[in-house]
């Protein structure tokens, strides 16, 4: 049994220490709003934060999210959420789960990001639709809303 | 077939109003325009209007969701069904469309909800995976699949033909077994044969004549040619295709789900590939990520049903890996394109000549002697591969779908020279009209340049029968202040315009570049006629995610017939995307879908800005630094 912290909320997990990350959040503890996208790390559509920082669940092992603090999509804070609705900031939707964490650990380190801050930081995430330009703007608008 | 469809449009006894549409979610909003539609013919609030699953027995069977006519067939047909549920009550005024509004389950995907076809979870749950030889026609070579039954949670090693699955407990055990099945499989044949643009023309064609009006000029006072070509492009989605299927315990009964664009098509091939009657499959459309044409959404159900089989009654899940989405979909093939034109002294077009090199566009599910879909290809009762084909023009065409031009030329001859390719084409976003708008919109410019012409000037000359391609035009370059200003070097700035297929949108592109060690996009400016707007933010984000990912194909894509993954087949990222101002045009016409229209022209615009930044000309896609510096030393 590994003890996993996620979005406050402390869990008991069965899969073994060299499970994917990706696989006990999705499939163990039912949170499916990290994305599978390449199960690579080259696309970032199921990104997490670890103790803050924006890392692929599909290349961490669940050995390395011992003792540490895991924020899942769901876990994003409201304003977050309220900007990428009122920018309409997505045509499917499927890469801003992984999106908006990047951007939560961004707007932790820098409250106001520049746009190039934004690009520069969401840089490894693919989006196919094209709602790149609306991404930003709402990363900017949760900025300014903090 | 299925049992009568319940009505398009319903009132419940709790004030809400159920609609049907044949039509399915591919992550373009569509669901929410036409909510939009029926809360306004029937003077509801928007949120009282539910857009109910979409599945083949319950919903009408409209086709499949593609071409851009969504908006307008399905739109059309829930006006219809809403005057009919009216009665004689007159429309209410409302007020649902023209306003912008947020795509339905926007909210509940950032949330996290489960909101795609790979969340879904029913009790019981099996999971495949299934290994598609590299190609049709490969052989699998003799291995033991024993050693791997006794992996942890593998219920089932799959050998059919050169086709090969597991089946495991849980998603990771899947994924470990196909692992060790990709170890030691192997297929033996003939290695698949490259078959890029370059090649296309040495292959045997069948050539029709898609268009021929007026007569050339005998003794014109110019005569310009030039050569373009497209590669293979890959739908190249965020999220592997993924399908469920469960038989009855009989195997007489199959039920599958997938996020595929044409599931009465899907139904019928699937019934054709395990002998079945349509009525005993049933096809349920659940949203997977962005779609932009025929992928792999099919195909996957085809491999779900083929592993579920040996499990009736339950569900399984078939999940493609980031590799089988670049390797073993339908791709958008290659095109070449030979432009003529013929001028009088000054320099108007006399005669236009546009000859498309080019396999077929569709080899959709639902159209063939044989099922369309990849596995039942590669099983040991081996489906013959159907053609691949282009739809008549009438219907929207394939490779020639946007060669004829939406301008005034005297004469205009445009001839189609099909070739088969191993390769598997199929329809990808905008189909050949991606290729002839860039081919024809660059020698628009071309013969501008070479009559000294302002290549505004003379596409204005050539369409003064077209208002409505006149306003996008004439909208698009005031926004973008049209070359008011003197360019720095290496910057450009160029311009085209199109009408979709020649009976859709308008959209003229104003492209503003920058071109250096590599060729950056900086500005899109378009303007866009669709007609009477439903959704006016969701018309702005079709037109711009399309133009944005015509800049990506544009500058970066060629597609290999296989991938490996993200890192070799780049697309465009966050750092590289230009801004894109769109300019919506108020119009009380009928509505035109807004899907594809910013595509081709996107393409022609960037290459004629480029010229503009270096006065050189690339014909051929994408734009890369190599073929830039080629042309330099041409």
């Amino acid at each position: 049994m590994v003890q996993l912290q996620v979005n406050g909320q402390r869990h008991e997990v069965r899969a073994p220490g060299s499970a994917r990350l990706l696989d006990v959040l999705r499939d163990e503890l039912q949170l499916k709003g990290t994305r599978f996208g390449c199960g690579e790390n080259t696309c970032g559509a199921c990104h997490v934060l670890v103790d803050g920082r924006s890392v692929a669940a599909c290349d961490t092992p669940l050995w390395a999210c011992k003792d540490r603090e895991l924020t899942t999509v769901e876990g994003l804070p409201e304003t977050l959420r309220a900007a990428f609705l009122a920018e309409r900031a997505a045509q499917c939707g499927y890469c801003t789960s992984g999106v908006m964490v990047t951007a939560a650990a961004l707007l932790q380190q820098h409250p106001q990001p520049s746009e190039e801050q934004v690009r520069a930081a969401l840089d490894g995430h693919l989006c196919r639709c094209g709602a790149h330009n609306r991404i930003v703007r709402a990363v900017l608008r949760a900025g300014q809303a903090a | 077939m299925s049992a009568v469809a319940s009505p398009r449009v319903q009132r419940t006894a709790a004030g809400r109003v159920q609609v049907r549409t044949g039509k399915v979610e591919i992550g373009q909003g569509l669901h929410t325009a036409l909510a939009q539609i029926v809360a306004d013919e029937l003077g509801v609030a928007l949120d009282a209007v539910d857009v109910l699953p979409v599945d083949t027995e319950h919903s009408p069977d409209e086709g499949v969701t593609s071409g851009s006519l969504s908006v307008q067939d399905a739109g059309r047909a829930l006006r219809a069904a809403c005057a009919e549920l009216r009665g004689d009550a007159a429309q209410v005024d409302a007020d649902a469309v023209g306003q912008s509004v947020a795509p339905r389950g926007l909210a509940a995907k950032l949330a996290g909800l489960p909101s795609y076809i790979h969340d879904l979870e029913p009790a019981g749950l099996l999971h495949g995976r299934v290994l598609h030889p590299p190609h049709t026609g490969a052989v699998l070579q003799a291995f033991d699949a024993a050693p791997l039954t006794t992996l942890p949670g593998v219920l089932d090693v799959a050998v059919d033909g050169a086709l090969l699955g597991v089946v495991a407990a849980t998603s990771a055990q899947a994924d470990a077994a196909a692992r060790s099945l990709a170890a030691v499989a192997q297929w033996q044949g003939a290695e698949m044969p490259d078959e890029s643009a370059a090649q296309l023309q040495s292959l045997p064609a069948t050539t029709r004549v898609v268009h021929d009006s007026g007569r050339a000029p005998v003794a014109p006072a110019r005569v310009l040619k030039a050569r373009y070509a497209k590669p293979w492009i890959c739908h190249a989605s965020i999220a592997p295709s993924c399908a469920l299927a469960q038989w009855s315990e009989g195997l007489d009964r199959l039920q599958v789900w997938t996020h595929s664009q044409g599931i009465f098509n899907l139904r019928r091939d699937l019934a054709l590939a395990f002998g079945l009657q349509p009525a005993a499959v049933c096809v349920h459309h659940v949203e997977g990520a962005g779609c932009y044409g025929h992928n792999g959404a099919d195909d996957v159900a085809y491999d779900a049903a083929w592993l579920a089989r040996s499990h009736p009654g339950r569900p399984l899940r078939v999940l493609w890996s980031r590799a089988d989405e670049l390797s073993h979909a339908p791709q958008g093939p290659a095109m070449v394109l030979e432009l003529q034109a013929a001028l009088n002294a000054q320099g108007s077009v006399l005669h236009w000549q546009h000859d498309v090199w080019s396999p077929g566009h569709s080899r959709r599910p639902g159209r063939s002697a044989t099922p369309a879909l990849l596995g039942a290809w590669q099983v040991h009762q081996a489906a013959a591969v159907p053609p691949s084909i282009d739809m008549p023009l009438a219907t929207g065409g394939g490779a020639e779908r946007n060669a004829v031009p939406g301008y005034d030329f005297a004469a205009v001859q445009v001839r189609c020279h099909s070739v088969a390719t191993q390769r598997r084409s199929s329809a990808l976003r905008a189909l050949g009209a991606f290729a002839n708008v860039f081919a024809a919109e660059s020698f628009i410019d071309e013969i501008a340049h070479a009559t000294q012409t302002d290549p505004l000037a003379l596409r204005r000359r050539h369409l003064q029968h077209d208002a409505r391609a006149l306003a996008v035009l004439d909208a698009a370059v005031k926004r973008a202040g049209w070359r008011a200003t003197a360019r720095p070097d290496g910057h450009g700035q160029g311009l085209a315009v199109a009408r979709y297929k020649g009976s859709g949108a308008w959209c003229a592109v104003v492209a503003n570049v920058e071109a250096g060690a590599t060729l950056k996009v900086r500005r899109l400016t378009i303007a866009v006629d669709v007609g009477l707007v439903i959704n006016p933010d969701g018309v702005a984000n079709q037109i711009e995610g399309g133009a944005i990912q015509a800049t990506s194909w544009a500058l970066l894509e060629s597609a290999r017939p296989a991938h490996a993954g993200w890192a070799d087949y780049p697309i465009l990222r966050f750092s590289d995307v230009p801004v894109v101002d769109v300019l919506v045009m108020p119009s009380r016409e009928p509505s035109l879908g807004a899907g594809e229209a910013s595509l081709g022209p996107t393409a022609a615009a960037i290459a004629n800005a480029l010229f503009d930044a270096l006065g050189v000309r690339v014909r051929e896609l994408p734009l890369t630094p190599e073929r830039i510096v080629a042309a330099m030393n041409d």
